[in-house]
Formats: structure tokens, sequence, C-alpha cells
């Protein structure tokens, strides 16, 4: 068991740089030496992060360390000063296929006139190409992603009808429908209902089973044991990562936030840890 | 009405009003007197007979269609007023293009020439646009402000040099600056029909491609689409556009073509496909009433007819529209605080008979339950005596209520309703008691049961949390009940 927690962290912490090509085809992302810097100033700095297969890790850290950072460079989503990112031993513009991304819902205008089903066919975007129209049978696989997060009922609404749980459920569909092996999740439990919360746990529990690797970003410390296997503690630079079990510790915590671990967040921290407490029981964010 | 009979019914009366003379010539009569153009000259117009006019009519109608069409993605990608900004970065390049021409010796306004100088200067205007953006720390709206004027102005003053040159023949360049059908030649018509209709083959080409990068650019990039050759694509169409638009509305107006349509196109239907024929089909109907009218009042700039069209169709749509239109929004607004006066009456009743007991048997003396008067009602809520009156009859209405004239009660439907109504709301106030520092917004109070929002787990829990005497499956009010003032009949 000690020996597994070792080779883990020796897999996912800073070995990145002794890997062999044919170590570095085995993992679904690893990342060396990356440098991201907007106007002079970085906001990621020497990130070396070796992603196990099969995995769901949570990526932590303050507000301003990054997290969504790491996602977008890895994506490509814009440049990189420095260092080099493969998804399974290869450049990300070779692996698109087996690699599915959940921005921010933030990110994009719910106004927008599309209904749910709409935006989860765009994940089949690519497999369809260019120019030709969505087809029934792309439609009716977009309706088997929705039901797969119990979202089928709403599939004509307008996206802007929708709370913003079922919002954030219709971008996990439309990940889905890429049928990746890697997802990139950015912050998909922000602001959403408990229903939702249970969705996507659901959800996360059935893409480990089937052999997925989530790459997920995730603001509330308190549940990171019990919904992650792996962590990674992201300030600028990687504090730590590794298994939640020997990386996910208090002094860890206050590395990684410095002084903005406040003491409620250390409260929470502490009754995240509480034995006592029956796993998978809690649900939102309340206490 | 659906989209689908929204395109259809303004393109049949048109065809109707364009084919039976009849019509035509009634609205005609008695005109005479007035500047008004003769019954005949409009039915030449309108049916397209007189061959210069139909091409000229034609080609607005395309520009105006294509207008429509690219004007959707530019104003769902929020590129609004960068193409006000291009139409006025293009004056340069058509003063330039104009004095080069005479220059040489040239015939000044050659369509091709004038129109190629002002897509190039579209391009260095934008081009402008993302330097400002990228290299200073202006904002968006000031680096638009900037490039607007400056380049109009130069274009302004070398539409003085132009107009000085001795040679050539500068009078119809005005009409790139306010728009005038009535100065194009055939030969610019057949160009700017032919393009247009290109410009609206693109637009519909690449909707799937379009709608992905106007609705999540960076999930475009993550999917392997080349969103900055798409974008650039994009603002090519709209440049192309706008500079064939120049000649018929003007640089100053032709960015209404493009943003007007697709903003009244949006207040009829939530969905991308709808909203792109229907701001075709506005763009289209502008360019024909604006080409049309002009043709027939030569007075009457192209532009501004178009424009003001376009403005007509927005003002109908903002009031009409069937999915956003204020009526509408109006309507539903009305029907909601009807709903909630009526879910307010029936738990108000069910709540004064709660406090009583509820069978009349169970009645302590001084409450005269289950019947209540109208005086009861009104001195528990704040509605007003005809709100309340109208609450009333609609419940009566719905067989919900029974009533003798003077005192009202619930019938055993009626019974069955308040009691769902009261148990729905009392399962939110608890849920918002519980969790309301967590998630305020999930609270709906319009959904008719409280499980379509919150999962059927938490409604148990939050059963389960309410206070202990459950009075047939019902759960208890949270807060304290007013009880019934000796105030009855």
């Amino acid at each position: 068991m000690a020996a597994q927690a070792q080779a883990n962290r020796q897999s996912s912490s800073a070995r990145v740089h002794a890997l062999t090509e044919d170590q570095r085809r085995r993992l679904p992302l690893a990342i060396q030496d990356l440098t991201v810097a907007y106007h002079r100033k970085p906001v990621l700095w020497d990130v070396d992060l070796a992603i196990p297969e099969g995995r769901l890790i949570a990526v932590v850290g303050p507000n301003g360390a990054g997290k969504s950072t790491l996602i977008k460079a890895a994506l490509g989503l814009i440049p990189r000063a420095s260092g080099r990112v493969t998804i399974y031993g290869q450049p990300y513009e070779k692996q698109r296929r087996l690699v599915g991304y959940v921005p921010q819902r933030e990110s994009v205008d719910w106004d927008f006139p599309v209904n749910a089903l709409d935006v989860v066919a765009m994940g089949l975007y690519g497999r369809i190409g260019w120019f030709r129209p969505v087809a029934r049978a792309h439609r009716r696989r977009a309706l088997e992603e929705l039901e797969k997060v119990g979202m089928a009922p709403y599939a004509q609404r307008q996206i802007s009808q929708l709370s913003g749980g079922q919002q954030q459920r219709v971008f996990l569909a439309r990940a889905l429908a890429q049928d990746a092996d890697l997802y990139f999740m950015d912050e998909p439990f922000a602001g959403v209902d408990v229903a939702t919360e249970r969705a996507i746990i659901a959800l996360l529990k059935e893409l480990k089973a089937a052999g997925k690797t989530c790459v997920v970003v995730h603001h509330d410390l308190q549940t990171v044991p019990t919904y992650f296997d792996h962590v990674v503690l992201l300030n600028m630079r990687v504090v730590e990562a590794g298994p939640v079990d020997t990386v996910f510790t208090e002094e860890n915590l206050k590395k990684t936030y410095g002084g903005k671990l406040t003491l409620l967040s250390q409260a929470l921290f502490e009754y995240s840890k509480d034995p006592r407490l029956p796993s998978g029981t809690r649900g939102g964010g309340a206490l | 009405m659906s989209p689908r009979l929204l395109i259809l019914t303004p393109l049949g009366l048109l065809l109707w009003g364009a084919f039976d003379p009849s019509w035509v010539a009634a609205a005609g009569l008695g005109e005479h007197t007035l500047a008004w153009p003769s019954s005949e000259e409009l039915l030449r117009v309108l049916t397209l007979r007189d061959y210069n006019t139909r091409v000229v009519i034609v080609g607005t109608t395309l520009l105006g269609l294509a207008a429509g069409l690219v004007g959707t993605f530019l104003l769902l990608r929020k590129r609004a007023l960068l193409s006000d900004t291009l139409s006025h970065a293009s004056l340069p390049g058509i003063a330039l293009a104009f004095i080069l021409l005479t220059a040489l010796g040239a015939e000044g306004k050659n369509l091709l020439a004038l129109i190629g100088g002002a897509a190039f200067f579209c391009i260095l205007g934008t081009g402008a646009v993302i330097v400002i953006q990228r290299y200073s720390r202006l904002k968006d709206d000031a680096a638009l402000g900037i490039v607007l004027s400056v380049f109009f102005g130069l274009g302004i003053a070398l539409m003085g040099i132009a107009t000085r040159m001795g040679s050539g023949n500068a009078a119809g360049l005005s009409s790139f600056i306010y728009g005038k059908t009535a100065s194009m030649l055939f030969a610019d018509a057949v160009l700017i029909a032919v393009v247009a209709l290109l410009a609206a083959i693109c637009a519909v080409l690449f909707f799937k491609e379009f709608a992905l990068l106007c609705f999540d650019a960076d999930y475009a990039a993550s999917q392997g689409w080349p969103v900055t050759g798409l974008d650039f694509l994009m603002m090519t169409l709209v440049v192309v556009v706008t500079v064939i638009g120049l000649q018929a509305v003007g640089l100053i107006l032709v960015v209404a073509l493009l943003i007007i349509p697709p903003a009244a196109a949006r207040f009829w239907t939530y969905s991308l496909k709808h909203m792109l024929w229907i701001s075709g089909l506005f763009g289209a109907l502008s360019g024909l009433f604006g080409a049309g009218i002009s043709a027939l009042m030569a007075n009457l700039p192209a532009g501004a007819v178009i424009v003001l069209t376009a403005s007509l169709l927005f003002g109908v749509s903002l009031v009409f529209g069937s999915t956003r239109g204020l009526a509408r929004r109006g309507v539903e607004r009305l029907r909601l605080s009807r709903r909630i006066r009526h879910e307010n009456l029936l738990r108000e009743i069910y709540e004064m008979m709660e406090v009583c007991g509820l069978s009349p048997e169970d009645a302590e003396l001084d409450c005269a339950l289950p019947q209540v008067t109208m005086d009861m009602l009104l001195s528990r809520r704040s509605w007003s005596h005809g709100q309340l009156r109208r609450a009333l009859a609609r419940g009566m209405a719905a067989g919900l209520l029974a009533s003798d004239g003077r005192n009202w009660e619930l019938t055993a439907a009626g019974l069955e309703e308040a009691r769902r109504i009261v148990r729905k709301h009392r399962l939110w106030e608890t849920y918002l008691i519980e969790h309301a520092d967590v998630a305020p917004g999930h609270v709906d109070w319009g959904a008719d049961e409280i499980e379509h929002v919150l999962d059927a787990d938490l409604v148990a829990a939050l059963e389960k949390r309410l206070p202990a005497e459950v009075l047939q499956q019902m759960p208890a009010s949270p807060h304290h009940i007013e009880p019934v003032q000796g105030e009855a009949a």
C-alpha cells in the first residue's frame, strides 16, 4: 500500500523530465517546463505535471493561481511562453479526438439562440466535418448524451431558460459527445444545485469506471477527499501533486494558499478529514 | 405565429401586391394632387416592369438579404459596432481610388475600383482597431471610436481634394456617404447582386461553423476549428457586404442594414436557424422597399428609406415579437401576477381553515369557517378590492370555489388544489430557511412541483425537517399564521 502510494507519487510529481517516450505515451497528460505569461507577468511558472490514467484529478489553488490557465495552456487556447505538453505522448494538435473540454459556464452568453440539444450537438461538430449539417443520427446521439446527465426532458429548451446547474449539465453532455479519453473540466461544481452536483459526481465515477481520466478545476477544498483520487495543488507553480491521501495535507495546503487559507477554510478542512464523516453523504456546498 | 409562417406571409403579400394591378391602382387613386407618383409609375416599379429599376431593386434586395444573414453572425459575435467603424473607414479608400483614377486620366467613378479602395481601407481600419486593442490599454469602444473618426476625417479631407480636381466628375461621390440608387448604373447593380448572392450563400454554407464560433470560440479552438480563419472569413463577408452596400445605402447608414434586421429577428425566435432566415427576410424587405420607394421619389435617398423600413420592422418586432416582444412579455407578466394572486387566495383560505380546524365540526365557535367573506380576505393581504373580486370569480369559474354571493368556500377540488399549493409553498419556505445561504437562486416559485427543481432526496429531507405536527401529509407552516380575527359575518 505504501509502495503503491510511493509509486503513484513518483509518477505524478516532478519526474517528468526522466520520462521515456514509452512512459509518456501511456500518460494521458504530461506537462514539462510550462510557463505562461500575460503581458510579461507570469501566471504559470515551470509547471511539471504527469497525470496518471483512469483517475479523477482535482486541480485546486487560490484565486489567480492559474488553474484555468493550466487547462487552457494544455489545450493550446493560450500561447505558452515555454514548455511542452503531450497527450498520450503526442502534442495536443494530433490528439484532439482524445480530449473533451468543459469550459467555465460563465465563459459563454447563455442568451444565445440555441436549445440544449444544439449545444450538445456541437460536441459532434469535429466528427461531422466542414459544411455538412447536423443529421438526425447526430441529434439522436446528442439526446443520448443529454440522457446521461438527466437532461433529456429539457432537450428543446432554449438555454437561457435553464437553471445554472442545468446549463452546466448541458456543457458536460457536450463534452461527453466528444467521446474522449481525457476530460478537462473547468469549475463544473461552481454555483450548481444539489441535483446537478450529484449528477456530476455520478458521471465522474462512471467515467472513471470506463477508464477515462478527468482533470477537474475545483474550488471546494472540503469535498476534494470525497470526490477525487488525485490532487494537484497549484499556485503559479505546482506545490505538490499526487494521491489525495498523501498530498492533501494541511501543511501542503498552507504552502499553496499561504495567508489566504483563512481560519474558516482550515476549520472546513479539519471537518472534511473527520473519519466519522461517512463519505459521499454530503450534499451541496452547505454546512 | 410560427417562424415559418412569419417568413411566408410577407412574401405572399408581396407577390400578391406585385401582381394584382387593381390593388396597386386603388392605392394610387386620387393622389395626383400630391407629389406622389402616378398609379402607372407605382405599378411599373412594383411589378418590376422597368428593366433598369428591376435590376437595381433586385440588387438592393439581395444586398439586404446578404446583410441580414451576415449581420446575424456579426451581432451574435458581439461585433456589431465594428461594422460601423468599417464603413466609415472606407471613405478615404473611395476618395483615394477616385483621385488616383482621375490622375491617371481614367473615368473616376469606376465602381469596381471604388469598392476595391473601400475594401482596402476597411481592412486597414480593422487592422488599426486590432493593433490599438492589443498594444494599448484602451478598451474596445475607445479603439473603435478612434479609428472611426480618424479614418472618416481623412476621408472627408480626401473628398475635398477629389471635388477640387479640375478633371473628373466628383459629384456622384457623395452618394457613397448618403446612398443613392438613382445614380446606380446597370453594371453596378449586377455587380452588387452577384456579390451579395455569393456572400449570402457563404453565410449559409458556414452556418454550423459560424454558430460554434459565435457561441463558444474557445471550445471551437479546442476542437481544432481554425477560429482565427473563421473570424477572418466572417469579417471578410462583413467587409464585402459593407462595400457593396456603400452605393445603395451609404456609408453612414450601411451599418443599420447589418445590425437592425438580426436585432429585429431575435424578437421572433429562440432558434438560430430561424433567426438567420427571418433576419435575411427583414433585410431583403428593407432593400426592396428602400430601392422601390427611392425609384418612385427621386428626392428620397434609398439609404434613408432602407433604414427606415428596417426600423419599422424592428419596431413591430420589438412590440409584437412572438418570443421576446414587449406584448408577449407583458401578457406573461400579467399571467404570472394573476397566478400568484390565485395561489395566494387559495392559500389564504386554506390557512384560515387550518387555524380553525379543517372541517366545520372542528371549528371553534368564533370561527365562521370554512366560509370566508371578502372583508376577511382583504384584511389579510395587500390586494385591491377589484383584484380580489376577479381572483374569486376566476376561482369559481375553475370550480375551485363556491359562493352564495357573500361568502366563499373551497370546493372539494379547491381543497385539493389549495393543499397542493400550500405544501409547495411551505417546502420552498423551509428550503429558503435551511439553504438560503447557499443557493437562493435555485428557488423557483413558479415550478409546479418542487421536485422538478430540487431532487427527491432533498425534498424528503426538507419534509422531515418541518415541524412535527403533520396534518394530512401537510407540512406545517414554518412561520406563525395569524389567527383569524373575530370579524366573520
